[in-house]
């Protein structure tokens, strides 16, 4: 796998990872207030697969914390019923969906927990989501100002804008999402020539020679021999796990995947099986399972065994453990279906991936997937790897037959990114957006160590997620934040566990030393 | 808690009074809501000092009429004790 990039070495790199880890490592252990740190490294000790220590936290906050968080819930939850009960008889307005007369005799539609909490917890602190923004999602964006005049049951914009506003939320890892025009400049140019739509499937009239490049560039990038790229992400993984899997095929799935790939999953009929969250002891003993006891009636051995992983976990900020994984699926000879969505170009000594982080060869994964949205500041996925597996999908796949294939533009604004990134366009930028990245985030989540934060996830992933825990403090965080021009996003309970809910931060190469220092000073204030 | 000025008693409280808020979800409340929750808690926090004020006047009371009669008649009380 020719790496081009002639500034980095890859031995020196590590070398320099590793220094900085045991830093890291230090630092982190010394500096602590009473709690007490529960730092799990992988359980394997010596000659273990990976080239470097693998830290990942997943604190448990002190018992006095998990009291506090069910006293809000049951006051919380007594109010909930309190409301409903005047709301039943008419002591109060009637704002929510309710049955009509005519059908109180069928099955009651809103009485679930999820309609209750809906109705009573998430109503009171809706107005820190579906925030409109109206600027592009770089570093800095501006918001439209929205007031609710009656307890967030309807909201109104006053027609000002708020400018400025950190953004905390984006997943613009490598800052590509920018109106520069020198940067746009060949994305303008394409637009001139070829317009927007496409008007036309893959198989059809929609495969332009942008898209042919485009596979080419997104294959020489991965190091795989072949690629092809989808019009929307997310229908990359839900369309396409369909023509590789069918009927009578075993699926090993991760306890915490994206609903993309649970999707994808289910509409493909095989037989699902899940894992615990990046546990391999469970992965195996599934895979033993699975083969020792075959499908479940006729005990026939499984025509397929895919394990579907993801880079990095969106909603923890943990990475997979990929070189475990890969000897596992070696030892039982199963397929790996990897979904970088959140790790390409965001982890990786030049961006590619947790393939190029653990320093594997992309050979060893059966199917690379990923998506353009997040570090390339456009729009779609691509799917990639050996020319057999991706020729089959090019016929077989629902997203290919289907689906309008990207547009020419988007197409235009990745080829330049991942030039960018590859260092094909004679700067260095791209690598020093990646560099960038990793200061930012090592920075970040160490300072939030300091402040003795609870920080789940691992030491290099951009996304970090602080945990809250207690539901009075999801909307207190996020409106204050906002008062202050940061805009955050705090995850509640569908999302997350009922009783771990968090702020999700997202770190950029484009956030500057002084916001990321303006955002930890707010954050000491708010909770010191 | 870092950065936080202990001495500085009012600011104190008020960061007290907050974090109560926030671990309740008061501070998710509207306000009729609030009135009610906080006037619910007085009055629970008030019924456990009257009993309390209650329950030790009575235990003192008590303890201290055995100690008198202890001291009062110590021979009459040796003896019901050993029977």
């Amino acid at each position: 796998m020719a790496n081009p990039s002639a500034v980095c070495n890859g031995h020196l790199h590590h070398h320099h990872h590793h220094q900085k880890q045991n830093n890291l490592l230090k630092c982190g252990l010394s500096k602590k207030n009473g709690i007490t740190k529960g730092m799990k490294k992988n359980g394997v000790s010596n000659g273990t697969p990976y080239k470097k220590t693998f830290i990942e936290h997943f604190e448990q906050a002190p018992m006095y914390v998990a009291v506090f968080t069910f006293v809000g819930f049951a006051v919380g939850t007594i109010f909930g019923y309190l409301r409903d009960f005047m709301r039943a008889w008419g002591l109060e307005k009637r704002n929510i969906a309710t049955e009509r007369a005519q059908q109180k005799d069928f099955v009651p539609l809103y009485q679930d927990f999820e309609n209750f909490y809906t109705r009573n917890l998430y109503l009171r602190i809706r107005d820190n989501w579906n925030r409109p923004i109206c600027s592009v999602p770089g570093p800095q964006f501006d918001l439209m100002e929205r007031v609710t005049d009656d307890y967030n049951w309807t909201f109104r914009f006053t027609g000002r804008t708020i400018k400025n506003v950190i953004n905390m939320g984006s997943y613009n890892y490598l800052g590509f999402a920018e109106t520069d025009v020198n940067a746009l400049k060949t994305v303008t140019i394409e637009l001139e020539k070829y317009g927007t739509g496409v008007c036309s499937t893959r198989q059809e009239m929609g495969t332009l020679d942008k898209h042919v490049e485009l596979e080419k560039l997104v294959a020489t990038f991965l190091g795989v021999e072949d690629a092809m790229v989808f019009g929307m992400g997310f229908a990359t993984n839900s369309m396409n796990i369909p023509a590789l899997v069918g009927k009578g095929c075993l699926i090993l799935s991760d306890e915490l995947n994206h609903t993309s790939l649970v999707l994808g999953a289910r509409l493909s009929g095989a037989t699902i099986r899940i894992f615990k969250h990046n546990n391999m002891q469970s992965l195996e003993k599934l895979l033993r399972d699975a083969i020792i006891y075959g499908q479940p009636r006729t005990h026939r051995a499984w025509r397929k065994i895919i394990i579907l992983v993801e880079g990095i976990y969106s909603m923890e900020g943990s990475i997979v453990r990929l070189p475990e994984i890969v000897s596992l699926k070696n030892k039982y000879k199963a397929y790996l279906y990897l979904d970088e969505a959140h790790s390409i170009g965001a982890v990786g000594a030049t961006g590619r991936g947790v393939v190029e982080y653990f320093g594997m060869s992309p050979d060893d994964i059966d199917v690379l997937m990923g998506t353009f949205t997040k570090s390339f500041g456009a729009a779609g996925g691509y799917i990639a790897g050996k020319k057999g597996l991706v020729d089959f999908l090019r016929t077989h796949s629902h997203s290919a037959v289907y689906a309008t294939s990207m547009c020419p533009p988007v197409a235009e604004q990745i080829i330049r990114a991942m030039k960018c990134l590859m260092g094909l366009d004679g700067t260095t930028q791209g690598l020093q957006r990646v560099r960038q990245l990793e200061k930012n985030t090592r920075y970040f989540r160490r300072k939030l160590h300091e402040m003795g934060f609870i920080i789940y996830g691992n030491d290099d992933s951009p996304v970090v997620p602080l945990l809250l825990y207690m539901p009075g403090k999801i909307g207190a965080f996020a409106r204050r934040m906002l008062e202050r021009n940061i805009g955050v996003v705090v995850v509640g309970f569908p999302a997350t566990p009922i009783t771990e809910s968090r702020a999700r931060f997202c770190v950029s190469a484009a956030h500057t030393r002084e916001m990321l220092d303006t955002l930890l000073l707010l954050n000491c204030e708010e909770f010191g | 808690m870092t950065g936080m000025d202990v001495k500085n008693t009012p600011s104190y409280l008020y960061w007290l009074f907050c974090q109560f808020e926030l671990i309740t979800c008061s501070y998710l409340m509207e306000p009729w809501e609030k009135v009610l929750f906080y006037s619910f808690n007085l009055a629970m926090l008030g019924l456990l000092l009257y009993t309390a004020y209650v329950c030790v006047a009575f235990h003192a009371s008590s303890a201290f009429q055995l100690l008198c009669s202890f001291l009062g008649n110590p021979r009459g009380n040796a003896l019901s004790v050993l029977k």
